[in-house]
């Protein structure tokens, strides 16, 4: 295949063969607890001094951090504190009042969210949002039409092109079906698969995108102890194949056994970013799961 | 699972059909496309020909009434069906092309002396001229959608028709005459003649071939998938990097140009058309027709297309008592389109999709 986007997961997985753990924090003895101590080259996404208001609310208050290439980075805090928000900003649903967003360098302030996703930024979201009535494996070819270029005409007159890119696009995506761990449901309609399997699907859609950052709105909600689990194993195949993870999780737990790092937000403010075990032992960081000072169920 | 697998549902007739061997499916879809070509001789069937053809209707006629009817309601179903956006002018585009052919051809025009082409020459002009309108309405109505948009496409609709009531350049009443009909001879005389009716018919299958041929394609690419997505929710569409404005400009333009396909032909057809041609019910019929037939689903607009033009014909010479049952068309029209939409409301031909929607609402309100 001459096009580099049409890996296949385990393509993926030769391309990186390298630890990733080479990336992550070996020089990080003291604890980061700013965005700074991330070395330049690393770094993959920088969100700088970001502040998003609607109105009266501030949802992001001036918060700062920087993801580094292969790691899954951890975005937690309690409910309403801006981490959807956040999402939202980096994949251009919402602009900031004012600061900057950068991936690879680039700014991805005031790009249209298509342009976006094809500069290698995926997303699920919160509140699942399949094409509830295209089949699981039309909603992945969605995905991974993001970067094919066959045109209106060439699909009228079906062009070689056409022919080309329909095959490789559906080869790779009951690959990726498979790789989530749904490949038999991939010709039912993606409303009538259940709430886990649609969780699955989403990230599968994301991933046909073939992102370089792929970011998880909370996967988990709603998932009981042994589902939680299978999911924390297919994030850590994710990273495994070299795309960096951000992960949304109100489940303290989860995270920690999964990210690298972690930024923990409240009420639009970053409050602690640290390694899981640092940020478990912040004093803010309890206050603000035990409710205290403030009640923040 | 297999890679060959059929990825949409393989449920009924269309689940056989794709289930079958090649041979099978060229099989009856030669039988088919015979019998659509057979159908200006269907009152010759014993028993049912009768019922079809009835006395009262001039059948060539109606056939070819319905052959613009189908074209408009599939070039709507790529706007409506396919892409959501739901277009109540879509008559708009069927003025366009007949009343461009006209300018091009008809004596009337103030363009006769530069232009007074033929028919043949003036189609893809015409063609181009409702493509461009469907992209003039298309590009300001990115934004809205729903009531919004239905609301600004009914507007669209009715300028063109006070355009061509009020300037002089469109003739208003006076309308275009002597617009040349399709080119042809054969032994010696014109194929498209005034007299008969079935060429155009047959001239408008054979678009409708054409026309069902290339939305299928589209339907089966990226571009169908694109058009789903946006209709599904078209932000997550675009977060998953679908040039929403690109494919709605696209569905826009391209149901504007089936649209024109049914103006051009309707206006070689008739040789005349004038600004009471293209009144804003049409759109409505057009849109009940799809939705009747099945909104997103090709053989649902298609039947819905043809029975929208069939039903009032059909009532021609029928009397109950003294009064003409052609005479109140409209209000049988509207009780068969109520008992339809009561009894089946995917429509008669319901997409896969949307019946199956429909199914699981039963299933959630049904008790247990
Ligand atoms: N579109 C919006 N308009 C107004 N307020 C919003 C909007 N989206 C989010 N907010 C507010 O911003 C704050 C952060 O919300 P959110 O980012 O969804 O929190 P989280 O995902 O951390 O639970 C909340 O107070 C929420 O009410
Ligand atoms: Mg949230």
């Amino acid at each position: 295949m001459s096009e580099p986007h049409m890996e296949t997961p385990e393509e993926l997985d030769r391309a990186n063969e390298r630890p990733v753990d080479e990336a992550a924090p070996t020089g990080n003895p003291g604890g980061a607890t700013t965005s700074d101590s991330v070395r330049g080259e690393d770094v993959l996404l920088e969100v700088d001094h970001v502040t998003l208001r609607f109105g009266g609310v501030v949802a992001l208050n001036d918060v700062s951090f920087s993801l580094r290439k292969g790691e899954i980075f951890g975005l937690i805090g309690p409910n309403g504190a801006g981490k959807t928000t956040c999402f939202n900003a980096m994949t251009g649903v919402y602009r900031p009042t004012s600061g900057a967003i950068r991936f690879q360098g680039e700014s991805v302030v005031g790009k249209k969210k298509h342009e976006i996703t094809r500069g290698g930024i995926a997303r699920t979201f919160q509140n699942v949002r399949l094409f509830p009535e295209m089949t699981a494996l039309e909603n992945v070819m969605v995905g991974a039409d993001a970067h094919h270029k066959t045109s209106v005409l060439s699909a009228l007159f079906r062009l070689p092109r056409f022919w080309q890119e329909e095959k490789s696009g559906r080869a790779r995506s009951i690959e990726l079906l498979r790789f989530v761990g749904i490949a038999h449901r991939a010709g039912d309609v993606s409303r009538n698969l259940s709430y886990g399997e649609q969780r699955r699907l989403e990230i599968a859609r994301a991933l046909a995108t073939n992102p370089t950052l792929l970011c998880l709105d909370e996967p988990a909600a709603g998932f009981n102890p042994a589902e939680k689990e299978d999911l924390l194993r297919l994030i850590r195949k994710i990273r495994d194949t070299g795309v960096t993870v951000l992960l949304i999780e109100h489940d303290m737990r989860l995270v920690m056994g999964v990210t690298d790092r972690i930024v923990v937000l409240e009420f639009g403010k970053k409050i602690a970013e640290g390694t899981p075990a640092e940020v478990r032992d912040n004093p803010a960081v309890i206050a603000a799961y035990l409710g205290v000072p403030t009640d923040a169920a | 699972m297999s890679e060959k697998a059929n990825f949409r549902e393989n449920g009924g007739v269309r689940g056989w059909f794709g289930r079958q061997p090649t041979w099978v499916r060229s099989v009856v879809v030669a039988v088919a496309l015979v019998l659509a070509f057979l159908l200006p001789y269907a009152g010759d069937v014993p028993l049912i020909g009768p019922q079809i053809v009835t006395e009262g209707i001039d059948w060539p006629s109606a056939l070819f009434n319905m052959s613009y009817y189908v074209l408009l309601a599939l070039g709507l179903n790529v706007v409506v069906g396919y892409a959501g956006l739901l277009d109540l002018g879509y008559v708009g585009f069927f003025a366009v092309g007949a009343y461009g052919t006209a300018l091009l051809t008809s004596p009337d025009s103030v363009l006769y002396a530069d232009t007074g082409w033929k028919w043949l020459m003036a189609v893809p002009v015409a063609l181009a001229l409702t493509m461009v309108a469907g992209l003039v309405l298309g590009w300001p109505t990115l934004r809205l959608r729903g009531d919004y948009l239905a609301i600004v496409t009914l507007g669209f609709a009715e300028i063109i028709r006070i355009f061509a009531t009020s300037t002089t350049t469109l003739r208003g009443d006076r309308g275009f005459a002597s617009i040349p009909h399709p080119p042809g001879e054969w032994g010696g005389k014109p194929i498209f003649g005034v007299t008969d009716a079935v060429p155009y018919f047959w001239l408008g299958l054979v678009v409708i071939i054409a026309v069902i041929l290339g939305v299928r394609n589209l339907d089966r690419s990226r571009v169908g998938r694109s058009w789903l997505a946006i209709r599904e929710d078209e932000e997550a569409a675009e977060i998953m990097g679908v040039r929403t404005i690109k494919y709605k400009l696209w569905a826009f333009a391209i149901g504007a140009f089936i649209g024109g396909l049914g103006g051009v032909l309707f206006a070689g057809e008739q040789g005349f058309i004038n600004s009471q041609t293209f009144v804003l019910q049409f759109s409505i019929l057009v849109l009940a027709g799809v939705v009747m037939g099945g909104s997103g689903n090709m053989a649902g607009a298609i039947l819905g297309g043809a029975l929208i033009s069939y039903i009032p014909d059909r009532l021609r010479g029928i009397s109950l008592g003294d009064t003409d049952l052609y005479e109140y068309r409209f209000a049988m029209f509207g009780l068969v389109i109520i008992i339809i939409m009561v009894l089946r409301p995917q429509g008669l031909i319901p997409s896969r999709r949307r019946a199956m929607e429909l199914k699981d609402r039963e299933k959630e309100v049904a008790p247990q």
